[in-house]
C-alpha cells in the first residue's frame, strides 16, 4: 500500500461503522496492535548528521531496513539513537522516500554509490519515481557498458577452453587479440589494396610500343595482371571460406553485408573463368568486371569510419529520399518552364523536356557546364531563377545529412536504450501490477493464513502462527480486517479470478443437491451465513470439543473456507463464521466426491458421534473412519 | 542558415506566460485552508492534543492545501478496495463528512467526523450512520436511498466474489433491512426507529465498538 494511503487507513476503518447497521453477520475481530499508541521521534545519526523522523513514517515500509526490526542492530543505547556509518548525502533521498513515498535519484550522485546505499537500506531501485527513473537507468547502463568494456578487454586474454572454431572467429572479429590475427588482418588489407590498384592501373595506357597504338596496361601485360588477379581472388576466397567456417551462425553470416560484399568481389573472376571467350558474352563479361570495384568495400572491415558512414546513409535513407523527391519536383518544373521558354528559339538544345532535365540539374547544382544555355530572354530569366533556387534547394541536404549523422549516432545509442528500457519498463509494470494486485491477493492469501492461524491458536502451536504472520505488517492486517468487514457486511467473499471462473463453471455445470436446509441455494448467501451460525449454536455443550488434540497429527495443511467442527467457544464464533463452507463448495464436495483434489485437514473429534453428526454441517456421508474419530474434510 | 534567427524567440512571450502563470498561482493560492487552533478542536472533539497533532500531520501530508475535494477523496478511498468500485460509496461518505456541503472536506470536518466515529457515544455513532444513509437529509431513510447505499456497498466487492453478487442481492438486503428496522411499516425508517432497533441488536452494538482503538 502506498505510504500516503496508509495515513488514511484509520479513517477508512472508522468509516466502516457505516456498514455495521446493515450487516447481518457479525464482524471479525480487529487485529491486535501490540505497539505503543502514541508516536515518537526517532533520531537517525548518519555519520554525524542527525535526521529525525516519526516512527510511523519509517514503519510504512516494513520490508526495508529502517522499517523493520533490523534497525535495532544499529541502536546505540547511550545516545538513544540509531547510528549508521553511511553517506549522509545519499541518506537524504532515502529518508525522503519514507516521507513522500517517492524515491528520487539525485543527479550529482555516483550511480554505484547510490546503488550500494539502496541495497544497504533494503530499497529496490525499481521504485524510483518516473521523474528520475530514466536518468537512473541511463547512468546505470553507461556504467554497465563501461564495466563490460573493461571486462571484454580483460577477457581477450585467452579463455582456456575455446574451440578452434571459436578462436578463429574471435581472431577474425578482433584482430588485435593475437599476432596471427593481426598478421592476417594486414595481409588481407594489403591484398585488397593491391587488387584495387591493379584494377585501376589495368586501364591506364602504358607506354606506346612502336608496333601498337596506345593500349591499356591490362592488355599489354595480360599475364601479369591475370596472375595478380588470381592471387588476390585466391586470398579472398580462402578468407571467405575461413570466415564461413568460423562463424557461429553460418546462415546469419551469409546474410550479413560484409559477406555479400566478399562474394560480389570474387564472383566475377570465377564467372570469367567459366565463360569462354565468346564474343556475345564478352560484353557482359566486361560489365561483370565492374563489380571488381566492390573489393574496395572490403576495406570497411578495416575502417570504422566507413562503417559509420554506410550506416548513416542507410539510416538517412528516408530523409534523402524525400529530398530527392522534392528535387525531382523542382527539376521537372524548371525543365518544363525552360523547354517552353526556349521553344521558340532556333537551333536550341532544349529539344524536349527530358533533354532540359540535364540543364536544370547542372544549373541547380551550380555546376554550369555550359553545354546547354538558354538564348531567349524568357529563358535567361527563368534560368537565373532556376540557379538561385537551386542554391537554396541544394544547400538543404548538407546540414540535414550532417545533423543526421550526429542524430544517427545518438539515435543508435537511444535505440539500444529504448530496447533496454522497454524490457525494464515491462518488468517494472509487472512489478507494479504485482504490488497492486497483491493487495487483494495478499488479502486472499492472508485470509487463508488467518483461518489456519485461528486453528493454530486453538491448538496452541505458536511457531507456526508466527511463521505465517511474519510477512504481514500491522497496516496490512488492518487493511485486511477492513476488507473482511466488508465481506461480512455483504455476506459475500472475495475470491481471486481463477477461483471465480472455476466456481462459475461449477455452478453452471453441476446441479448440486442440497443436503441440509442450511445450504439450500434458495437461501441467499445471507441466509446461509447466519442460519449456519444459528445452527452452530445449537449443538449441545458437551460437543464443544476442542481442536487442541489435533496438533498430535502435526500435519495440518492449508485450510480455507471450510469448517466442520461445531464445538465452538463463543469468542471464536466470529472467526468460525468466516470458515463457513460456500454453497458451491458443497456442490463440489457432493458431486465430485472422488475428485477432491485439495488439501485435507484431519480433525479428531470427541467420542460422541451423534452430537457431531447432528451438529455437523458437512454432509453426513463425508464422515469416515469412525474408528479413528477423524473427520476428513476437504477444503479448497 | 535561417536568415533571421531572432524571429523565433520573441522577447515578449515570456512576459505573457509569466502573467498567465501568476494568475493561475493566484487562483491556486486562494484554495487553501488553515484549520482552527488546536484548542478549539480539542474542545469540539474527543481527541487528545497528541492525537489531533498526529491526525493533522497525516492529513496535511496527503492534502497540503488543507482541503480534500471529492475526486481526491474517491481516489484515496478506492485504493482500499482494489477489487471493486468504491467511488459511489466514497461519494456518500464524502457527503457524510462534508457537513456544510461545500464540496470539500476541511480538517475540522474530518476530525469532527472521526471523533464521532471513534470516540462518540453509541447513539452518536448510530446517528452518524443514519446521516450517512439519509442521503437527502430529510430525517428518514427511504427504500430508494437505502438501495443506493446498498448497491454502492456491493459495488465495492467487485466481480470476483463467492457467491457471485446477483442483481437483486442489494434489494433483498434492503428488504431485510427494512423488515428489521421499519417498525410501523410506513415504508421509511426514521431515526428513532433506527436507533431503537440497533440498540436492541447485540451484533450491531458489538460491531460498532470494534473500531474504538483505531487511532
Amino acid at each position: 500500500m502506498a505510504a500516503g494511503v496508509a495515513a488514511w487507513l484509520p479513517f477508512a476503518r472508522a468509516a466502516a461503522i457505516g456498514w455495521m447497521p446493515v450487516a447481518n453477520c457479525p464482524m471479525p475481530i480487529a487485529p491486535r496492535d501490540h505497539r505503543k499508541r502514541h508516536d515518537e521521534l526517532i533520531i537517525l545519526n548518519v555519520s554525524g548528521r542527525r535526521f529525525q523522523t516519526w516512527r510511523t513514517t519509517l514503519d510504512r515500509y516494513p520490508d526495508t531496513l529502517l522499517g523493520s526490526s533490523e534497525k535495532q542492530f544499529f541502536y546505540d543505547e547511550e545516545t538513544k539513537e540509531y547510528f549508521f556509518d553511511r553517506d549522509p548525502d545519499s541518506f537524504r533521498s532515502i529518508l525522503n522516500f519514507y516521507r513522500t513515498g517517492k524515491l528520487h535519484y539525485p543527479r550529482y550522485e555516483c550511480i554505484s554509490a547510490y546503488d550500494e546505499e539502496l541495497t544497504f537500506f533494503g530499497i529496490i531501485p525499481e521504485i524510483i519515481g518516473d521523474c528520475c527513473y530514466e536518468e537512473y537507468k541511463d547512468r546505470k547502463r553507461e556504467n554497465a557498458e563501461r564495466l563490460q568494456d573493461d571486462q571484454d578487454d580483460n577477457k581477450d586474454c585467452k579463455l582456456p577452453n575455446m574451440t578452434y572454431r571459436e578462436t578463429m572467429w574471435r581472431a577474425f572479429e578482433n584482430p588485435h587479440t593475437s599476432t596471427m590475427a593481426l598478421v592476417f588482418y594486414y595481409v588481407t588489407g594489403f591484398f585488397i589494396a593491391i587488387s584495387v590498384l591493379t584494377n585501376v592501373i589495368e586501364t591506364v595506357p602504358c607506354g606506346a610500343t612502336p608496333s601498337q597504338k596506345d593500349m591499356p596496361c591490362g592488355e599489354r601485360y595480360t599475364i601479369a595482371f591475370f596472375c595478380m588477379d588470381t592471387a588476390c581472388v585466391l586470398i579472398f576466397t580462402v578468407e571467405y571460406l575461413m570466415r564461413l567456417f568460423a562463424a557461429p551462425s553460418r546462415y546469419q553470416f551469409m546474410r550479413s553485408v560484409m559477406s555479400i560484399i566478399d562474394v560480389v568481389a570474387i564472383f566475377p573472376y570465377y564467372i570469367g573463368l567459366v565463360m569462354t571467350d565468346n564474343e556475345d558474352v564478352s560484353g557482359a563479361f566486361v560489365t561483370l568486371r565492374v563489380f571488381r570495384v566492390f573489393r574496395i568495400f572490403k576495406f570497411s572491415r578495416h575502417s570504422q569510419g566507413l562503417r559509420i558512414l554506410g550506416y548513416t546513409l542507410k539510416s538517412c535513407a528516408s530523409e534523402l529520399g524525400f529530398l530527392l523527391f522534392s528535387l525531382t519536383m523542382a527539376i521537372i518544373i524548371f525543365a518544363t518552364v525552360m523547354f517552353y521558354a526556349e521553344k521558340g528559339s532556333s537551333s536550341t538544345k532544349f529539344t524536349s523536356i527530358p533533354a532540359s532535365f540535364w540543364y536544370t540539374i547542372v544549373t541547380m547544382t551550380t555546376l554550369g557546364y555550359g553545354d546547354m544555355v538558354p538564348k531567349t530572354i524568357a529563358g535567361k530569366i527563368f534560368g537565373s531563377i532556376c540557379s538561385l533556387s537551386g542554391v537554396l534547394v541544394i544547400a538543404l541536404p548538407v546540414p540535414v545529412i550532417v545533423s543526421n549523422f550526429s542524430r544517427i549516432y545518438h539515435q543508435n545509442q537511444r535505440a539500444d536504450k529504448r530496447r533496454a528500457q522497454k524490457v525494464q519498463k515491462a518488468r517494472l509494470a509487472r512489478i507494479r501490477i504485482a504490488q497492486t494486485g497483491s493487495s487483494c491477493t495478499g488479502f486472499l492469501q492472508s485470509k487463508r493464513n488467518d483461518l489456519l492461524n485461528e486453528l493454530l491458536e486453538l491448538t496452541g502451536s505458536e511457531e507456526e502462527e508466527q511463521q505465517l504472520n511474519k510477512g504481514m505488517s500491522l497496516l496490512e492486517s488492518q487493511h485486511h480486517h477492513l476488507l473482511h468487514c466488508l465481506e461480512k457486511t455483504t455476506a459475500h467473499e472475495f475470491v481471486d479470478e481463477q477461483l471465480y471462473e472455476q466456481n462459475c463453471l461449477e455452478t453452471t455445470i453441476q446441479s448440486y443437491t442440497s443436503h441440509s436446509p442450511s445450504f439450500s441455494s434458495q437461501d441467499g448467501p445471507i441466509g446461509t451465513c447466519c442460519t449456519r451460525r444459528g445452527k452452530m449454536n445449537s449443538p449441545l455443550p458437551n460437543s464443544s470439543l476442542p481442536l487442541q488434540p489435533s496438533h498430535q497429527q502435526g500435519s495440518l495443511q492449508e485450510l480455507s473456507a471450510l469448517h466442520i467442527q461445531c464445538g465452538d467457544k463463543l469468542p471464536h464464533t466470529t472467526s468460525r463464521s468466516s470458515l463457513n463452507m460456500k454453497t458451491d463448495d458443497v456442490g463440489l464436495i457432493n458431486c465430485k466426491g472422488s475428485q477432491i483434489t485439495t488439501a485435507i485437514i484431519s480433525i479428531p473429534t470427541a467420542p460422541s458421534d451423534t452430537t457431531d453428526g447432528g451438529g455437523l454441517h458437512g454432509p453426513p456421508h463425508i464422515n469416515t473412519t469412525a474408528s479413528s474419530n477423524v473427520i476428513k474434510v476437504s477444503a479448497l | 542558415f535561417l536568415p533571421f534567427p531572432g524571429l523565433s524567440s520573441f522577447p515578449s512571450l515570456p512576459l505573457l506566460s509569466q502573467t498567465e502563470s501568476s494568475d493561475c498561482e493566484l487562483e491556486l493560492s486562494t484554495v487553501r485552508h488553515q484549520p482552527e487552533g488546536l484548542q478549539q478542536l480539542q474542545a469540539q472533539t474527543q481527541f487528545t492534543r497528541k492525537e489531533l497533532q498526529s491526525l493533522y500531520r497525516g492529513f496535511k501530508n496527503e492534502c497540503p492545501s488543507g482541503l480534500v475535494d471529492e475526486e481526491t477523496f474517491k481516489t484515496i478511498y478506492s485504493q482500499f478496495f482494489p477489487q471493486g468500485d468504491a467511488t459511489t460509496y466514497a461519494h456518500f461518505l464524502f457527503n457524510a463528512f462534508d457537513m456544510d456541503r461545500n464540496g470539500s472536506i476541511r480538517f475540522e470536518d474530518f476530525v469532527i467526523g472521526l471523533s464521532v466515529l471513534l470516540r462518540g457515544s453509541e447513539t452518536e455513532k448510530l446517528q452518524w450512520a443514519f446521516n450517512l444513509y439519509d442521503i437527502n437529509r430529510d430525517g428518514c431513510i427511504t427504500k430508494e436511498e437505502m438501495l443506493a447505499i446498498m448497491t454502492s456497498i456491493y459495488d465495492m466487492m467487485g466481480r470476483y466474489t463467492s457467491p457471485s453478487v446477483r442483481d437483486d442481492d442489494p434489494s433483498e438486503h434492503v428488504d431485510k433491512f427494512f423488515q428489521k428496522m421499519d417498525r410501523n411499516r410506513d415504508g421509511v425508517v426514521t431515526i428513532d426507529e433506527f436507533i431503537e432497533t440497533c440498540q436492541k441488536d447485540e451484533d450491531i452494538m458489538a460491531s460498532i465498538k470494534l473500531f474504538e482503538n483505531v487511532i
